[in-house]
């Protein structure tokens, strides 16, 4: 079993196959604790964990805090207002002054793509990405693997779709790298106004057809469409986004009949979902919300190890 | 007294010398060039073993004063200028304010004159304040000291106004360089749009802003039969619509810089903010595009768009830094290291596109070329001298390069601008 | 070669769980008993006790298994973390008679986290300890309850269990130098 050397995570794009699993494998070890009447060890007792986030956030943050609280660290919640780190004060010099006051780790989010690697490299404690412009989202990723997991068994070989706004999407960034890096085979589906170019150089399969995407997969993932999309012109309505990339009970009757139906949240029903779907039997949003944070604890507890390397 | 200039190795665009020559420089002209001239009473250096080039000229350079002292000053700019080995710079006019009155030209001048290490041709904008909407007063420009005209930093996006802008610069006869970039393509793009930026998720900036714009300016030169040179080629298209062009005999020319052809968009996967630039670092494709294009031809010369940026402006997530990085000194080292080294251009080809065609496109027409009668602008160099490139090392007052840390060929040796030694390593 | 010296082979491993599980038995009261084994070859030793304790007496204990990584107190001294695996308790330990079983009894940190970890669980009538060799050096006031072996030892030397469930060799037990 390969050990953990990592200060930081910033993303799965640099994660070996054997890191990952590392991670979803000490995750399920957590998974337990959540599931006690005292829900908490005392692995990080002593740690103080700040949650930074640029970026309004509720679950996710919460997702972590959960996590550093049921590992006995100090947590510690900033909501920078974006408006007050575009004049004046830069984001190394917030995240300095906050890590002055002797943090461990720093959970950040931020509107900026590789804002993370600014604070790896000017900070001594460890850095958390929790969400870096369209980038990587890697503990995102890191619970979706671990719930495919739970739930089909295995991730090698496995025929997973990310569908939606893949242009403007971490999530899906983040879990092209690890399911890719897994052996799992990804299809991307959505509107080609937000297809990235050069995707495929991913090593993803394109395909703009939901229902042929669907009847080929073993899950799917649909992502979260920012309605700014719309204003920005990439779509002529959310009706007729609905309409092609929206899955429905309907779409899903093509479908096989284990696929699985994930979504990383919040979800707007009756764009990304119907209402039916994220309800339905097929859905694993709420469990997916649960192994966050079993997955963000292994993630605190394997990089507050590290520091001493 | 004059500047003899001893055991010359003479290299101009047309050929190497074979023997070494001794050159005379005096009241700012090379007076006299023969196999050995008597010392006498002349100031002596001696080019033995090196290189001596008619003086480099790069004719796009961003000095940012007036208005961005900060970042760097005619001064400043002019020490990194003859420390990377050019005797002649064109700034750009996208100062604050804005260079679009004589009043400024002829600030710039004076200033540079103050100065006195190199020759400073300020260009003027084409359009007021660079708004995309009123023509500047060109011909009064052209009287305080413009030679050219550009809206650098943006294209003349409104494409009537671009029409007449070179209608008049025709009449006039004064050129007209084009940033090629659409902004309304570009929407907001910090890199390249490609595999690069999908995956590390940076809004990526499409070929398609500059080559759309490259075959409307071509379309317009040849409708008008009017010249056009177009700034800072980056793409393997672009080098293809301006052969094709000049293949139809269209008065179009244009340049690429260093970085171009030195770095691809891979770079920016390390969020270093020294690497954003516009146009965009390219892909591998477009480095060797742009490699060929020097070397056949389609691109006349090589510049260095140097833009230099604080630390603290740079010092900030790749989204919300400015555009841009510096050149002067890392130019001729880039282009030895990466064109004459593997062989793509030889030295005179080199002379060619960083001194003779500049000189010839802009109208400067008493440099570029070591020559009786001409000016006496020459940088003396050993282009098999390695050396690295370090923060510390810059004059320049900004220092962001994305090459700190490279090691380059081809050493400054002697700067002499107008008869006069400017630098010396 | 390090020197190796074996203590205690496949035989008198059977005898002494055997003695052990007759012991436990012995001092049986009046609350239900149940086996917690320490991860690893506490795992392996308890699972052993419990089919012992059913061929003497017929009766099923149940059985738990606590991985006791996260309640270590040298968590902030290792560099990278010791790997994390799962504690599965499946039982409700309140008012039990616990019998805690590991392989080596040695400072006694351990078993000091193992009763942290099991304060988080419920509230048992007592907890007793189980070991299949104690090596003394205690660091903390902490007593076994039903031994297999006692072997005097040196701080230097290392005392290794080997199993056949997970070291897929014979049972031993081995003595040996460190840094040999």
């Amino acid at each position: 079993m390969t050990s953990w050397k990592r200060k930081h995570l910033l993303g799965l794009d640099e994660l070996s196959k054997e890191e990952i699993e590392l991670i979803l494998e000490t995750a399920s070890s957590f998974k337990e604790v959540s599931f006690r009447d005292i829900k908490k060890v005392p692995a990080l007792r002593g740690k103080t964990v700040v949650t930074l986030f640029f970026e309004p956030s509720t679950r996710t943050r919460i997702s972590f805090e959960l996590a550093a609280k049921r590992l006995s660290a100090d947590t510690l919640n900033i909501a920078v207002q974006a408006s007050s780190t575009t004049k004046g004060e830069t984001l190394l010099d917030t995240a300095k002054n906050i890590e002055a006051m002797n943090v461990d780790a720093m959970v950040v989010r931020h509107s900026l793509s590789g804002a993370p690697f600014i604070l790896a490299q000017g900070l001594q404690c460890s850095v958390i990405n929790a969400g870096d412009g369209c980038r990587e989202h890697p503990t995102q990723a890191l619970l979706d693997m671990f719930t495919l997991k739970e739930k089909l068994g295995h991730i090698e070989g496995l025929k997973v779709a990310l569908v939606g706004d893949i242009l403007h999407s971490r999530v899906a960034r983040s879990n092209i790298w690890g399911l890719t890096k897994l052996g799992a085979k990804v299809t991307v589906c959505g509107p080609a106004t937000l297809m990235p170019r050069g995707i495929e150089s991913m090593g993803v399969k394109i395909n703009y057809d939901l229902k042929e995407v669907l009847r080929n997969s073993d899950a799917v993932i649909a992502l979260r469409l920012q309605k700014e999309r719309q204003q920005d012109k990439f779509l002529p309505s959310l009706r007729e986004y609905s309409r092609l990339f929206g899955i429905n009970q309907a779409k899903l009757q093509e479908a096989t009949s284990h696929l699985i139906v994930m979504h990383p949240g919040p979800t707007n029903r009756g764009v990304e979902l119907s209402a039916e779907v994220a309800d339905g039997k097929q859905s694993v949003i709420l469990d997916q919300v649960t192994n966050g944070v079993a997955v963000r604890m292994a993630v605190l507890y394997l990089v507050l190890g590290a520091k001493g390397e | 007294m004059g500047l003899l200039i001893k055991n010359a190795t003479i290299v101009n665009a047309d050929k190497i010398g074979e023997k070494p020559q001794d050159i005379l420089c005096q009241d700012g002209k090379i007076i006299k060039i023969s196999p050995s001239i008597n010392a006498g009473s002349h100031e002596v250096v001696d080019a033995k073993g090196k290189k001596v080039l008619p003086g480099l000229i790069d004719i796009h350079v961003h000095l940012r004063q007036p208005g961005h002292e900060d970042k760097e000053t005619i001064e400043t700019g002019s020490m990194a200028a003859v420390k990377g080995g050019f005797t002649t710079i064109m700034c750009m006019p996208n100062t604050h304010p804005v260079i679009d009155n004589p009043m400024s030209v002829e600030y710039i001048i004076r200033e540079a004159k103050r100065v006195g290490l190199c020759n400073v041709y300020p260009m003027g904008a084409i359009t007021k304040a660079q708004k995309d909407e009123e023509l500047t007063d060109m011909a009064e420009l052209k009287s305080a000291g413009c030679m050219a005209f550009s809206d650098d930093g943006k294209a003349v996006l409104n494409s009537r106004l671009f029409r007449l802008a070179m209608e008049y610069a025709k009449m006039l006869d004064v050129l007209i360089i084009e940033h090629c970039q659409d902004p309304l393509l570009t929407a907001g793009g910090v890199m390249n749009e490609g595999a690069v930026s999908t995956r590390i998720g940076l809004k990526g900036d499409p070929g398609i802003a500059e080559t759309v714009t490259v075959a409307r300016d071509i379309e317009i030169a040849h409708y008008l039969n009017s010249k056009v040179h177009l700034a800072h080629m980056s793409l393997k298209r672009s080098c293809e619509l301006i052969r094709f062009a000049k293949s139809q005999g269209v008065k179009v020319t244009a340049e690429a810089c260093p970085h171009h052809f030195a770095l691809t968009d891979e770079a920016c996967a390390s969020f270093d903010t020294s690497t954003k630039v516009n146009p965009p670092l390219r892909g591998q494709e477009d480095v060797e595009a742009i490699k060929k294009a020097i070397a056949d031809g389609t691109i006349d010369c090589i510049v260095s768009d140097h833009a230099p940026h604080t630390k603290e402006d740079k010092e900030v997530g790749f989204d919300d830094a400015p555009f841009g990085l510096i050149g002067l000194e890392t130019s001729l080292g880039l282009t030895i290291k990466e064109l004459v080294k593997p062989g793509i251009i030889d030295l005179t080809k080199m002379v060619d596109k960083m001194s003779t065609a500049p000189a010839r496109i802009v109208g400067l027409k008493s440099k570029g070329i070591i020559k009786e009668g001409f000016d006496a602008d020459l940088t003396i160099i050993d282009e098999n001298k390695e050396w690295t490139v370090s923060q510390a090392g810059f004059v320049s007052r900004s220092k962001n390069s994305p090459f700190i840390g490279w090691k380059l060929r081809g050493q400054v040796e002697y700067t002499i601008c107008g008869g006069k030694v400017v630098y010396k390593v | 070669m390090p020197m190796k010296n074996k203590i205690m082979d496949h035989e008198s491993i059977r005898r002494a769980i055997q003695r052990m599980a007759h012991e436990i038995l012995e001092k049986s009261g009046e609350e239900p008993l149940a086996l917690i084994g320490i991860r690893t070859r506490g795992v392996v030793l308890a699972e052993r006790l419990k089919k012992a304790i059913k061929d003497i007496e017929g009766m099923d204990v149940p059985m738990g298994v606590l991985d006791i990584t996260l309640y270590r107190d040298d968590l902030t001294l290792v560099g990278a973390k010791p790997l994390v695996r799962q504690t599965q308790i499946d039982f409700d330990i309140t008012d039990k008679r616990i019998v805690l079983v590991d392989d080596v009894f040695f400072t006694g940190r351990t078993i000091r986290a193992a009763l942290d970890a099991l304060t988080d669980f419920g509230r048992p009538a007592k907890i007793e300890l189980a070991v299949l060799v104690d090596r003394g050096h205690r660091e903390l006031p902490i007593r076994a309850d039903f031994v297999g072996k006692n072997v005097p030892t040196a701080k230097h030397q290392n005392v290794n269990v080997l199993m056949q469930e997970t070291d897929n060799t014979q049972d031993e037990v081995i003595i040996e130098e460190k840094n040999a």
